[in-house]
């Protein structure tokens, strides 16, 4: 039996470990992040009709696309949290936003619609913590004048598995609350103080679908196709948004890409009347000095494709391209610190 | 085998295959033949013997192997934390520079969840048993016997969606605020059965363990209520007892070893089930006092983790896999010097 248990937890840390299935010597192999998936699984479909060269993307997680790259078993690593400056210098490592995302609140409430609710930073951190207990707390009434809240407790919906989208849900709660930075912090899997865990955006889904009187958070992508039941959101200069892709990518165009070292800004409160202050790129990794030289090429000449032919394709699964300012800044970044020949 | 055998033995044998080749060859077959052949069947017999040996060793190696891999994997942590690891609550992976991590949390709910289980799948599994061998009509019992075996084979993913999708609903609305209320305001009690209810707790994945190893307790105390001999449950019959009475004082105390086996079997499986229970448990990991209450175990905290960890936060969860070990090895243990007093007991 106790063989049994143990199999068990060596083929969980195996799901986790597992390197690169044995592909054609032609096509690119790439781990890491299961937030982009979708999109990187519709480019690798559309460049393969184009131009012949398979893309092979494992979505295993931020955290294990990031070992997978470091170990070199990979051509690129795929990551929502991205490395720091030093981190990067270490590994050897080339850093750059492929494509963006964001993140919005999803509720479960009898008689409450679709973008009818209204958040505000602080308040979802006070949720979140566990100091506003009942749906018909004052500071949420005020928010919602209009809307008919329950006198019941909040049941409050988190991920169990680390995850990038956590990263960028924990990194906007430290933003707008003192409070939340001190007690929990930023990362991947913190210590939070109350709620449930459930595993994936579709588990986070699923529960607080299941669950009268919940909250969740989860990828805007995901919310719009599973028609959740998404909320409005106050950002830091009081205005309350939709999400949908101009507010997204307000978000990005007020960045300064050009002063931040590997482009490790995190797209969370930014400046900007129109920003959605839940937005996120995720990030490839990649050697500068990479092994096989012809893999490398060949990966870079498929993210070029990607970023020139595939803003049509990530629209289409709500995903946000990266403007065209910052894709300059990438070629360029390229070009001076990956050596392909 | 054939140089263990005693001596005499041995030269039967040897006569024996003699006759044998005299009855398949000629009688003129020269003596370099026969011998050739037992040589033959030695050697046949040593390899045979050795397949077995090497056989039975590697699963001590892959055992080994294993505590030591999770040991190695361990050791960080076990160096970090020490047995304060055993002691802290706090699961707080993001602090900078090092972690704080402590399996109080993990290590409470595993050991609850099981217990919880236990209480309401060993009375449910017995009756089952007890049904099946004393009570029920002969035609329902094929039927009956195969469902349960049935629902021993449902993989363990499936008891998670359907204990998400469909018991735990039912949980939290009927069930659990029908125990809130009676237990309301009482002490002690009012605290562990305390609102509000909840889809995801330590109780609704104690029920949905609890019919995991149902189908165990059930199929292994139904067949050694078999073996009771049918002339002491008769002769019990016969000087007017009742079937409460046979089964308590004739076929309980005949069989206690093999049902006890059966039930640690199933407490083993319900301290190691990883996927049903991730699904449902609530996977915090702060312990509360309330049942109702969201909670995690050992293996469900691996499972949620492990993809996304790096350095000690790795390390402590191979630290949990080897406390994981240590606990379901020693339940067996204690399963097995229970079954050995046992023994002795019935032998005075």
């Amino acid at each position: 039996m106790q063989l049994k248990t143990v199999f068990r937890s060596a083929l969980v840390a195996g799901m986790a470990m597992v390197a690169s299935v044995s592909v054609n010597a032609q096509d690119i192999t790439g781990a890491g992040a299961t937030f982009p998936f979708p999109i990187y699984a519709k480019w690798a479909d559309a460049y393969k009709k184009e131009s012949g060269v398979g893309m092979n993307y494992q979505s295993i997680g931020s955290g294990a696309g990031v070992k997978q790259i470091m170990s070199k078993t990979v051509v690129f690593g795929a990551t929502d949290a991205p490395l720091t400056a030093d981190q990067l210098d270490k590994a050897g490592l080339v850093q750059w936003p492929q494509v963006m995302g964001a993140l919005v609140a999803i509720v479960n409430i009898d008689g409450v619609k679709q973008a009818e609710m209204v958040f505000d930073g602080p308040t979802l951190a006070d949720i979140y913590l566990g100091k506003i207990k009942t749906w018909n707390d004052p500071i949420i009434a005020k928010l919602n004048p209009n809307v008919k809240l329950p006198n019941a407790a909040i049941t409050v919906v988190r991920r169990s598995d680390g995850s990038g989208t956590t990263f960028v849900w924990t990194n906007y709660l430290s933003e707008v609350s003192p409070d939340w930075k001190s007690k929990v912090g930023v990362g991947t899997a913190v210590e939070w103080p109350v709620g449930v865990g459930a595993r994936g955006n579709e588990g986070v889904a699923g529960n607080v679908g299941q669950t009268r009187n919940s909250i969740g958070y989860v990828e805007f992508a995901y919310a719009k196709q599973a028609n959740l039941t998404y909320t409005l959101l106050k950002n830091g200069t009081g205005q309350t948004l939709r999400p949908m892709k101009e507010t997204f990518q307000a978000a990005a165009a007020n960045a300064d890409w050009a002063k931040a070292p590997g482009y490790r800004i995190i797209l969370t409160n930014q400046p900007g009347e129109k920003s959605w202050p839940i937005t996120a790129a995720t990030f490839i990794l990649m050697h500068k000095q990479p092994t096989d030289a012809g893999q490398a090429r060949r990966a870079l000449d498929f993210f070029t494709w990607a970023f020139e032919k595939g803003d049509a394709m990530a629209e289409e699964l709500d995903f946000i391209p990266m403007p065209d300012s910052v894709v300059k800044l990438i070629k360029q970044t390229w070009a001076k610190d990956i050596q392909t020949k | 085998m054939n140089n263990r055998l005693p001596s005499d033995a041995r030269e039967t044998g040897a006569q024996m295959t003699d006759f044998a080749m005299q009855a398949s060859t000629t009688r003129e077959a020269p003596v370099a033949d026969r011998a050739q052949a037992l040589k033959q069947f030695a050697l046949s017999d040593k390899t045979f013997y050795w397949l077995t040996r090497v056989s039975a060793v590697s699963v001590l190696l892959l055992l080994g192997g294993i505590i030591i891999s999770l040991t190695v994997g361990a050791w960080p942590a076990i160096q970090h934390f020490g047995l304060s690891f055993l002691t802290t609550q706090r699961w707080a992976p993001q602090i900078e520079p090092a972690p704080i991590l402590g399996g109080l949390g993990p290590i409470y709910g595993t050991l609850v969840s099981s217990i919880i289980a236990m209480l309401i799948a060993v009375p449910v599994g017995l009756g089952i048993a007890i049904f099946l061998t004393e009570l029920c009509p002969a035609w329902l019992r094929r039927p009956f016997g195969i469902a349960i075996e049935l629902l021993a084979g449902i993989p363990s993913i499936i008891y998670g969606m359907w204990g998400f999708f469909v018991l735990a609903p039912f949980l939290a609305d009927h069930f659990q605020p029908l125990l809130i209320a009676t237990f309301e305001g009482v002490p002690v009690l009012g605290a562990i059965f305390g609102g509000p209810p909840s889809y995801l707790s330590l109780f609704n994945a104690s029920v949905v363990l609890a019919i995991m190893i149902l189908p165990f307790i059930t199929a292994i105390s139904r067949d050694v209520f078999m073996t009771v001999p049918p002339v002491l449950k008769e002769s019990a019959y016969g000087i007017g007892c009742t079937t409460w009475e046979v089964v308590r004082s004739v076929v309980i105390p005949y069989t206690r070893v093999g049902v006890i086996g059966g039930v640690m079997l199933a407490l083993g499986r319900a301290l190691g089930e990883t996927m049903a229970v991730t699904f449902i448990i609530g996977n915090s990991f702060r312990i509360q006092d309330s049942i109702f209450a969201p909670g995690t175990t050992i293996s469900a905290a691996i499972a949620s983790e492990f993809a996304e960890s790096g350095g000690l936060h790795q390390s402590a969860l191979f630290f949990l896999g080897l406390l994981l070990f240590v606990l379901t090895f020693f339940v067996l243990a204690c399963a097995r010097i229970m079954l050995m007093r046992l023994e002795r007991q019935k032998g005075t």
